[in-house]
């Protein structure tokens, strides 16, 4: 295997980005991205982005992308219709072929215009669900209720997690929502959507996110200290939400395996938690423990979540944190699907 | 001033699929007010029907009847439905293990008030007048 590492990352979130289409949106992300890697643009071997063609409401929401990367000279360019982690899995093949020695990964997409909650049933069994349209936070919520019955927890470990979230995020300048509160103000707050708050539920966010990925000696050249890609693995599970064990995710915690979260210390995790209690039901599978692991500490996607980008955020969060020496290894994580169908982990270290 | 400028257009990819034995079985079961299973390689019987074994790949063939009454699981409260919503009042979505069934269904509950819910409760279908082959020709489950 080449040793790969994130070499540099930048990432923009608001809450509803009316005055800019995406490609205006994705332009200065890339920018930055690119310059801080310290590679020329034109000597960024492949390209390759997330987006949603849902969210746009039509096809081929890619090329929105493509106009922001510019057309000439000619790139070597892929797209998935997924959250740019999973981009960023591909181009780090694309690097193992030994075909390209770096790559620009982004992932953008605005869920401010439509109804993001309604339009995410799209990706329901077509004949068995979607007719119902539950929305995506329905769906949630029948995961929460499942795990807190099993776990015997309760409302206030939802609201534990939601609270610490938005007080990590104060140091975040992308976090949408952010405030000095206490688990005890949240259980004030209405349920929504039972066992759900609005505070349990990640903010719609319009945004984008971009890495740059390099191999061995491109990387040491261009940065003091990469955060260099130790393992990356993706696991699915069944579709049906009836067939699977709502309380856990064996699909992060295979893909957890797999990667190599374990043996050694986790400083810092990651992980993309769009509700409070994705956020247990993941620190549990990945064997990670609040006590000796930093989870979270950019706020994570209850703090913003920009849909197809959130999960490439938690990779470049935590290789920041790498590369400026707040962390030695680090975990991060990206979900896709209803109800963390599917999972992505990717451990990272510095030298 | 000018006025923006505002251009609206449906996009739809209309298709008319045939179901198969499986999905168009199930279907064709609601239609008789009946609920179909399928048997998975290990002896269990998933509802609503999977064409594969989702742990092995198998394919699966062996269709069995469960319920007609269930179990509520796991549950949440719709306070608010949207117009594409299976109730027109508030109700909850629920996983419904029928009665035979090793696996649940997610469907809707209209048990007319938050209170009346609880995981462990008893239910059982209710029927759609006209059938018009949709998972909700089972319109609904209710108390029992």
């Amino acid at each position: 295997m080449r040793d790969v590492a994130v070499v540099s990352y930048a990432c923009s979130n608001v809450a509803r980005d009316a005055s800019h289409n995406e490609t205006e949106m994705i332009v200065p992300v890339l920018h930055e991205a690119i310059e801080k890697s310290g590679l020329a643009h034109d000597d960024i071997g492949f390209v390759c982005s997330g987006s949603l063609d849902y969210l746009q409401g039509g096809p081929f929401a890619f090329v929105a992308g493509l106009d922001a990367v510019g057309a000439w000279p000619p790139v070597r360019e892929s797209h998935v219709e997924m959250d740019a982690a999973w981009a960023l899995y591909e181009a780090w093949v694309a690097i193992q072929t030994g075909e390209v020695d770096s790559a620009l990964v982004y992932g953008f997409g605005k869920s401010s215009p439509g109804d993001l909650h309604e339009i995410m049933a799209l990706q329901l069994d077509p004949y068995y669900l979607l007719p119902l349209w539950p929305s995506m936070v329905d769906v949630a919520a029948l995961q929460a209720c499942a795990y807190l019955e099993a776990n015997d927890a309760t409302e206030r470990n939802l609201a534990e997690v939601s609270a610490r979230s938005q007080r990590n995020a104060r140091e975040n300048p992308n976090a949408l929502r952010k405030g000095d509160v206490t688990a005890e103000e949240i259980l004030q707050q209405p349920v929504t959507h039972r066992p759900l708050r609005d505070a349990d539920i990640f903010p719609i966010t319009d945004g984008s996110a971009a890495v740059v990925l390099a191999a061995g000696d491109v990387a040491r050249r261009v940065s003091k200290r990469p955060a260099w890609i130790r393992g990356i693995e993706h696991r699915m599970e069944a579709h049906g939400l009836g067939v699977r064990d709502l309380t856990r995710s064996e699909s992060t915690r295979a893909a957890g395996a797999a990667a190599g979260v374990a043996p050694g210390n986790v400083d810092v995790a990651e992980l993309h938690a769009q509700f409070s209690h994705e956020e247990l039901i993941l620190a549990e599978a990945l064997g990670l423990d609040g006590a000796t692991t930093n989870i979270n500490p950019s706020g994570g996607a209850l703090a913003a979540n920009a849909v197809m980008s959130a999960g490439l955020v938690r990779i470049g969060e935590v290789a920041r944190r790498i590369t400026n020496g707040e962390a030695d290894r680090g975990v991060a994580h990206a979900t896709s699907g209803p109800a963390l169908q599917q999972n992505l982990v990717c451990v990272m270290e510095g030298e | 001033m000018s006025q923006p400028r505002v251009v609206e257009s449906t996009l739809e990819f209309p298709y008319s699929r045939s179901l198969g034995p499986v999905v168009g079985g199930f279907l064709a079961g609601l239609k008789e007010h009946r609920i179909l299973g399928i048997r998975s390689a290990d002896g269990k019987v998933l509802v609503p029907p999977l064409e594969y074994d989702p742990n092995t790949g198998d394919t699966l063939d062996e269709l069995v009847e469960v319920g007609p009454a269930g179990t509520v699981g796991s549950w949440t409260w719709v306070d608010a439905p949207t117009p594409k919503h299976p109730l027109d009042h508030p109700f909850a979505f629920a996983l419904i293990t029928p009665d035979g069934a090793d696996t649940a269904m997610v469907h809707a509950v209209d048990a007319g008030s938050i209170d009346k819910m609880s995981t462990g409760m008893r239910v059982q279908p209710r029927w759609r007048d006209e059938a018009h082959n949709m998972i909700d020709d089972l319109a609904c489950w209710e108390p029992a």
